[in-house]
């Protein structure tokens, strides 16, 4: 039943079962595990990166395709969501709309970017995404008649899934049941259905087809498999699953704009989740995802110790200095693409064997 | 043995072929007029059209050498941008040492301050582009995947060292006395500086031509890209001559990266990875590996972005884009496609 959830595609290793089940039940029981806001914060991040990066190493590590536009993809559902219940007034109707709608456009969007540019190179559709996907961010921010420009928009969610609401009066290991906690189940349970499916993907003959493209399309090709059929619907389907990330996150925050959706930054911060975690395996997207976002929100306050017992150094105070973080995430990243190019899970996943 | 040898025989390319391979340059011309028409008033037609011509020159700097690096090693640097920026950042410091001589109103110790700056700009970027492809670029070669992940890598690396080196804040560099200002010719007001750029760029473009075109290293280089396993057979050393391209284009980066900020007159840590986008865009347009298709796609960037600015500013990275597809819709390996898809 369990392998079969996870459509045949266990851990393998038994170091790495144990580091996801930790995962998977921290977040599970976050509310009551780490109470505070902050913590649940970090939490419902962890659950939409964990959906995001997957989608993108569903692109990078499975058909082989580098896009600098999988943002832009986060950002159409994010919007699509926001658009619906501000416009609309937060009903449940319009937040499904919405992210229907953020959705289909973001498969329409890769459908047009992978047959115009995929014919050609990987190189090419890098170089193309990130031309397109900046023009998307100058032109979201700069509509902001729609968008709110750069200060995005603020809505309303429907009551049930704000802090206003609450479910029972008791509380249950001395947290309240409010909308917020039922916000975060939501996000949760919607991250791991579509992690299972992500999963199933991959696992399906499509995806055993992706890898064959990635490793040598001309061989593929060859065999009679369409490499630009595969490639896009890899495109499009990533896309789809970015869109809904990106709506979760929409939901979540109550707040959508070009900072928290949009940015290279945040790309940026994807392709190192990835790359880290470990690529052409979706458990890899799970463990970057979770070790780079509690290094984004705790790693500050311990380069911040370093800095202050080095200040006496005056170079390595700057070098430790917590702003700095991103510099080291950078070297790692690199010493990961050369030495570890499947990343953490295929450390572990070779470790056994 | 002399006089028996056969006489090579010369295919005459028919004069349809001739026109279709001449046609991208016509482009030029086709759009600045079409621009005329759009904007109506010939003045400030004038003053965008300088200021295209000078935004596609300095991007046409920066693009050359991604271009070349790309042709003859089948490398695509995505932290080519790191270049422009610690270019950018180099040459402010060395104006702000060489205060004196930009605030003179001499114009030759302006330009020598200028000449200065932009001279330890490549140095020190060319010498970065050797780390870099020692260190960053050369494990990898041959695979694309790894390329663009790991100079991207090196991208954020270079960035955030430029926040260590020169802190986190935005700095303004403002342009030496001589070159501030502009030129009125009847009503149209020309800034110096743009002039200048516009020399310099042309200036770049036909020295470059001229290298490639006439001398051996050139002939090594258009060889290198055309088919380097032979290149290297005949027995030169093609990574040597790709070691000295690439700190080349390095170096250019450089180059592009004072001037861009002379031009925007603020330069953060980020003006790398932002200009990157019209580079590639000019890089796709032009043909990988084309230095001329460069060129091209860098005026024809350059001059649409200037008037869609001027016409609908909201639209004006749009419009950079609809003519990135335009031409690949055209010439699906861009205007002069060197390197065959592989």
């Amino acid at each position: 039943m369990l392998t079969r959830l996870l459509s045949g595609d266990t851990p393998r290793s038994g170091l790495l079962t144990a580091l996801l089940l930790i995962v998977l039940i921290s977040l599970a029981f976050a509310p009551f595990l780490f109470p505070g806001t902050k913590s649940l914060e970090t939490a419902a991040r962890i659950c939409i990166f964990i959906v995001l990066v997957a989608s993108y190493d569903l692109l990078l590590g499975y058909a082989g395709i580098v896009s600098f536009a999988h943002t832009m993809f986060f950002g159409i559902g994010a919007y699509g969501t926001a658009l619906a219940l501000s416009t609309t007034g937060p009903s449940y109707g319009a937040l499904v709309w919405g992210t229907a709608a953020g959705a289909g456009v973001a498969a329409l969007f890769a459908l047009a970017i992978g047959l115009f540019s995929l014919r050609v190179k990987a190189i090419f559709f890098a170089m193309v995404t990130l031309a397109v996907a900046s023009a998307f961010a100058v032109l979201v921010s700069q509509m902001s008649w729609l968008t709110g420009g750069e200060d995005g928009l603020n809505y309303k969610i429907p009551r049930e899934l704000t802090p206003a609401f609450k479910l029972i009066k008791a509380k249950v290991f001395d947290v309240s049941i409010n909308g917020k906690i039922l916000a975060y189940y939501l996000v949760f349970f919607a991250a791991v259905i579509l992690f299972l499916v992500m999963l199933r993907i991959v696992n399906s003959p499509f995806g055993r087809t992706l890898k064959a493209v990635r490793d040598n399309a001309f061989r593929a090709e060859a065999i009679g498999y369409r490499v630009v059929w595969y490639r896009t619907t890899a495109t499009v389907l990533s896309a789809v699953m970015a869109a809904l990330a990106g709506s979760l996150l929409a939901i979540w925050l109550r707040y959508t704009g070009p900072a928290t959706t949009l940015s290279m930054e945040i790309m940026i911060d994807i392709l190192l989740m990835v790359v880290i975690g470990g690529m052409g395996t979706l458990y890899g997207a799970v463990l970057g995802a979770t070790l780079f976002i509690l290094a984004q929100t705790y790693l500050h306050y311990l380069m911040g110790v370093a800095a202050e017992a080095t200040s006496a150094v005056p170079v390595v105070s700057t070098l430790v200095a917590p702003e700095r973080w991103l510099l080291w995430l950078g070297v790692l990243f690199i010493l990961s693409v050369y030495f570890f190019p499947t990343g953490i899970v295929g450390r572990l996943r070779a470790g056994r064997a | 043995m002399s006089e028996t040898a056969i006489k090579p025989r010369i295919e005459k390319i028919p004069l349809k072929e001739q026109l279709a391979q001449k046609l991208p340059v016509l482009l030029v011309p086709v759009l600045a007029a079409v621009g005329l028409i759009a904007i109506g008033n010939p003045a400030s037609w004038l003053t965008l059209t300088v200021a295209g011509l000078a935004m596609g020159m300095m991007i046409f700097i920066m693009a050359s050498g991604l271009t070349v690096v790309f042709g003859l090693m089948d490398v695509i640097n995505f932290g080519h941008g790191a270049f422009v920026a610690v270019g950018a950042f180099v040459g402010f410091t060395v104006l702000a040492w060489l205060a004196g001589w930009t605030a003179s109103p001499s114009v030759f110790m302006n330009l020598t301050a200028v000449l200065v700056a932009i001279l330890a700009a490549m140095l020190v970027t060319g010498l970065l582009g050797l780390a870099f492809e020692r260190v960053i670029v050369m494990p990898v070669y041959g695979e694309h995947l790894k390329q663009i992940l790991v100079t991207m890598g090196g991208l954020i690396v270079a960035q955030q060292m430029i926040y260590v080196v020169w802190g986190p804040d935005e700095l303004h560099m403002s342009r030496p006395e001589a070159l501030q200002g502009s030129l009125v010719i009847g009503e149209a007001a020309i800034e110096k500086y743009r002039l200048v750029a516009v020399g310099i760029g042309l200036a770049l473009f036909l020295g470059m031509r001229h290298i490639l075109k006439n001398t051996k290293i050139g002939l090594l280089v258009r060889a290198g890209v055309e088919n380097g396993e032979m290149v290297e057979a005949l027995g030169y050393r093609v990574r040597r001559l790709f070691l000295i391209v690439f700190m080349t284009g390095s170096a250019l980066a450089g180059l592009g990266g004072v001037m861009w900020g002379l031009y925007q007159e603020t330069i953060t840590a980020h003006m790398g990875s932002e200009i990157m986008v019209l580079v590639f865009i000019v890089v796709i347009i032009g043909g990988l590996g084309s230095v001329e298709g460069c060129f091209i796609g860098a005026m024809l960037v350059g001059l649409l972005a200037n008037y869609t600015a001027f016409l609908a500013p909201k639209v004006a990275l749009i419009s950079t884009i609809a003519l990135m597809v335009a031409v690949l819709m055209w010439r699906p390996q861009g205007l002069y496609p060197v390197v065959k898809a592989k």
